[in-house]
């Protein structure tokens, strides 16, 4: 990995978290009608986080799930790569909730539509919001997300990667050279 | 017209001739061996055939030439251009054409066919008519008008009692029985009964239907006092059988085909219809066994049961397909790669089973070289290292699973009938 | 993680990473069954042909279903007699298919070998439906998800399939792939169902149901088919239910935690009594709808590979 800067550190991203957690309960007038959906695989966990930091200031306890977008997604045919499928784990009703869809980086806003996508195919959602750690900008699809951690200007050499102590042993953002392909 | 054949190896098992010589035929008879003298040579056709063997033209009892009834798969002069090609200068053809040959109407449109031509055609006759095996074909105008055998190949002679009736009657001239043995309620299938036709889960056909019908032919062959010759013998048991029957002096031959000493029944992993055939690619056992069988005399000759198939046949799902393969143009190649080279034959032995025994099975004469006789010889360089190439054969059919193999050994040239094949050409010997 | 193999022609030497992968995604499917709308995307402008040469609702239903509900478009070209007999070849057909550029082709022939030819003629992604008495490669891992769901494992599992195996494509894909998945297979029938060599593969031949019943953790219960064997291979279909029938009575006194599949359609009677088509030892129903979600992961896995 090509470290070019750390975005966030640890504590910063406790910090993003709570706020974040208090934007979502603020403009949702609290979490009666909330259900929290994280994107396989890092959303899961910032899902999870955003979760506890509600439970903690709402002291409430709104659904969570998790959802798989790779049978939605558009890049078959140019990926390099089969994407690995897991199981979406939805397993109450979203008709008519307020779902908060949660991920780690909205970048070119495909995997956002495909999430959209997918959620419609489970139901009738009230509202879906789109709530990300970092928006890098480079979007080719008209998304926009309603709960931004950090907006990130960066270059199409660069990327975003966020490690989470589940996943990689730490919690921190860093903005990174891609690799040359 | 005046040929020379310089600084050959003169083979021929029959005569106990072996030497190296030169040969001298004029007007297609031998007129001088020896060393020839420069004044003898000149104004003579001069082929150097330094280290190649020249050995009586070579036989293959049984071919399959389609004509009359399938003239797209095959004809009598195709089929023959293919035999001369492969180094033979004699044939004998199956009956089972359309109609069958089991009239003396048939035999000699085959003959007047073959006339011309450089191979020599003997035709085989129907057992029974239409081979149905419920009548005796007529088998004595048959054998007036040519036929050197009797068979219904194709299937055995469906019962014991016009089995007995046909080997009685056939016994009258001294004419073999040559039989097809698969006992036919238990052949229902496409590949032999093994593990790999588990693996498969292809319908089986247990090598207990060959030795069923050989058994059953080799006590008919005892009771009868009549000649039985057992066409393509592929499996380790009917080889027994076969040793143990000449053991007690019962009047019975047999043959074996190239690919029954060549190819295994794991060949049919791949699902390609050219290597199906009947009797079917055997077990490595048996492959053996008829190696074994042929080197201790057990199996008298090498025949190529030749058997054109037209591609839109052959090119068929598995079960579909026909069975069988071309094999004129490959048969001396293998046997030469697979027996010679693999030190399981000398080249004298390949010979006898290859040119003489088929001969004297079928009551014909053995070419013999002296001075006097007719020139009907196959020139085998059997060193030469070549690949077979289907879209090169002369066969009108391409169904051979020996495309592109590696091959040791060929046959450079025949002469017979006062005719040469050489060079891809044939010549006429007669200018 | 991708498969090895862009077809999928049977399930000899497949090696256990794809069964496991397939098996691991056909759960995903099985989740999106379960859903209110039982589509995703994901084969959006792909072409499937199911080439059936043989008459098999059950199998190309399920196929067609898993293709919907991918979202692919499929073509279904059924015939019960070989083309041969119209006079076109089977090449011809495969290549005027071929030539209306398909992705993928689903094909179900008499004969063994079929699939495997089609790879050396079309370009299309290959999946053998059942060929011949060959193999069925969906079949058998429809199989191994229906007993792993069970069980959690395949691993060690005595499974023992009961019939006539001779003549069963069903039963050597399970032979194959439960074998590559460590589970102990055996199989049981009169012997004249049973085909050569068998036991040269590491499989237990019984002869004795109840025997089988005792040992055995599952039983996949074969078909028996009615035209193809009475008289020849056995005296009658009463005399096989009697001596070989899977029955509630010899269940409860020989193994009462065993597992009875059947890949359908049921004599009743003959290889399962009615008490345990539909009681609670079986799951044949369960194999059904698992038939699809293991179809949906096979074209999914093939159909977005590059």
């Amino acid at each position: 990995m090509d470290i070019k800067a750390k975005l966030i550190d640890e504590v910063g991203l406790q910090r993003t978290i709570t706020r974040l957690a208090h934007e979502i309960l603020e403009r949702n007038k609290g979490s009666k009608n909330l259900v929290l959906v994280g994107m396989r695989t890092r959303g899961e966990f910032i899902c999870n986080r955003i979760y506890e930091k509600i439970k903690e200031i709402d002291n409430s306890e709104p659904p969570k799930g998790i959802l798989d977008v790779t049978l939605y997604r558009d890049d078959f045919r140019t990926r390099l790569k089969q994407p690995e499928v897991s199981v979406t784990s939805i397993t109450f009703d979203i008709n008519e909730k307020d779902i908060i869809l949660i991920d780690d980086v909205l970048y070119t806003g495909r995997t956002a539509r495909a999430a959209l996508d997918a959620l419609m195919d489970l139901g009738r959602p009230n509202t879906i919001q789109l709530c990300v750690l970092v928006d890098r900008g480079h979007r080719e699809l008209p998304i926009k997300a309603d709960f931004v951690g950090k907006n990130v200007p960066t270059s199409l050499n660069e990327e975003v990667k966020v490690k989470l102590k589940e996943t990689d042993g730490e919690d921190a953002v860093y903005l990174v050279n891609a690799p040359k392909q | 017209m005046k040929i020379v054949l310089k600084n050959v190896h003169l083979l021929n098992p029959e005569q106990n001739l072996n030497r190296k010589c030169d040969l001298l035929i004029e007007n297609g008879i031998i007129t001088k061996i020896g060393s020839l003298k420069e004044s003898e040579v000149k104004d003579a056709a001069v082929h150097n055939f330094e280290d190649k063997y020249c050995v009586p033209g070579l036989f293959d009892m049984h071919v399959h030439l389609r004509e009359p009834g399938r003239e797209d798969e095959e004809t009598v002069v195709t089929g023959s251009d293919a035999a001369a090609a492969g180094g033979f200068t004699g044939i004998a053809c199956m009956p089972n054409t359309e109609p069958a040959i089991d009239s003396a109407e048939v035999v000699r449109f085959i003959k007047e066919q073959s006339q011309n031509h450089l191979v020599e055609v003997y035709p085989i006759g129907a057992a029974t008519l239409k081979r149905k095996g419920e009548a005796l074909s007529p088998m004595y105008e048959l054998f007036e008008a040519g036929v050197v055998g009797f068979s219904d190949d194709g299937v055995s002679i469906k019962t014991a009692a016009i089995l007995r009736h046909a080997m009685e009657y056939a016994g009258m001239f001294n004419v073999p029985i040559i039989e097809h043995c698969e006992d036919e309620s238990l052949a229902n299938g496409v590949m032999n009964e093994g593990i790999n036709s588990t693996l498969l889960g292809m319908p089986p056909i247990p090598a207990l239907a060959e030795d069923l019908i050989v058994m059953r032919d080799i006590m008919m062959a005892e009771f009868t006092g009549s000649k039985i010759h057992i066409a393509h013998i592929s499996s380790k048991k009917a080889v027994e059988l076969v040793r143990q029957a000449k053991k007690k002096g019962i009047k019975i031959t047999a043959e074996v085909t190239p690919h029954h000493f060549t190819l295994t029944d794991d060949s049919i992993k791949t699902f390609d219809t050219n290597f199906k055939m009947n009797p079917p690619l055997r077990t490595r056992e048996d492959v053996n066994a008829v190696i074994e069988g042929l080197k201790d005399g057990t199996i008298d000759c090498i025949a190529s049961d030749h058997a054109p198939h037209s591609i839109e046949e052959k090119e068929m799902e598995f079960i579909y397909a026909p069975n069988g393969i071309v094999g004129l143009e490959t048969q001396l190649g293998l046997a030469l790669t697979e027996l010679v080279h693999k030190k399981h034959l000398t080249i004298e032995e390949l010979v006898m089973k290859l040119s003489i025994n088929p001969r004297k099975i079928l009551n014909l004469p053995v070419p013999i070289f002296s001075e006097g006789q007719p020139a009907n010889l196959t020139i085998i360089d059997p060193d030469i290292v070549w690949t077979a190439d289907i879209s090169k054969f002369k066969s009108k059919s391409k169904n051979s699973p020996f495309d592109k193999r590696l091959l040791t050994g060929k046959s450079i040239a025949v002469i017979s009938k006062n005719k040469m094949f050489y060079e891809d050409k044939f010549i006429n010997l007669n200018i | 993680m991708s498969l090895s193999n862009k077809h999928l022609l049977g399930l000899y030497g497949v090696p256990r990473e794809d069964i496991q992968l397939i098996l691991d995604t056909a759960t995903t499917f099985r989740e999106v069954l379960e859903r209110p709308i039982k589509k995703v995307p994901t084969l959006q402008g792909k072409t499937i042909v199911n080439l059936f040469y043989e008459n098999s609702t059950r199998t190309r239903i399920s196929f067609e279903l898993a293709q919907k509900r991918l979202s692919a478009d499929t073509i279904n070209f059924s015939t019960s007699v070989s083309s041969t007999k119209k006079g076109e070849t089977f090449k011809d057909t495969v290549r005027n298919i071929e030539a209306m550029k398909v992705d993928m082709i689903v094909v179900r022939h008499q004969s063994a070998g079929v699939p495997h030819y089609l790879t050396r003629i079309s370009k299309a992604n290959i999946i053998n439906a059942g060929d011949g008495l060959h193999e069925h490669p969906t079949q058998g891992l429809l199989d191994m998800y229906s007993i792993r769901e069970k069980f959690g494992r395949l691993e060690g599992l005595n499974v023992c399939l009961v019939g006539d195996i001779a003549h069963s494509r069903v039963a050597l894909s399970n032979i194959f792939g439960l074998k590559t998945m460590g589970a102990n297979v055996s199989v049981c029938g009169p012997a004249t169902m049973i085909p050569y060599g068998i036991q040269s593969l590491g499989i237990k031949v019984y002869q004795n149901i109840n025997e089988a019943i005792s040992k055995n953790n599952v039983l996949n219960v074969l078909r028996i088919q009615l035209e193809r064997n009475a008289g020849e291979r056995i005296p009658s279909l009463r005399e096989y239910h009697r001596y070989f029938g899977i029955t509630a009575e010899r269940l409860e006194k020989y193994n009462k935690d065993i597992l009875i599949l059947h890949p359908g359609p049921i004599n009743r009677g003959v290889e399962l009594s009615s008490e345990v088509a539909d009681g609670p030892y079986q799951i044949i129903l369960d194999q059904v709808t698992n038939g699809v979600a293991v179809r949906m992961a096979v074209l999914y896995l093939l159909g977005t590979m590059h």
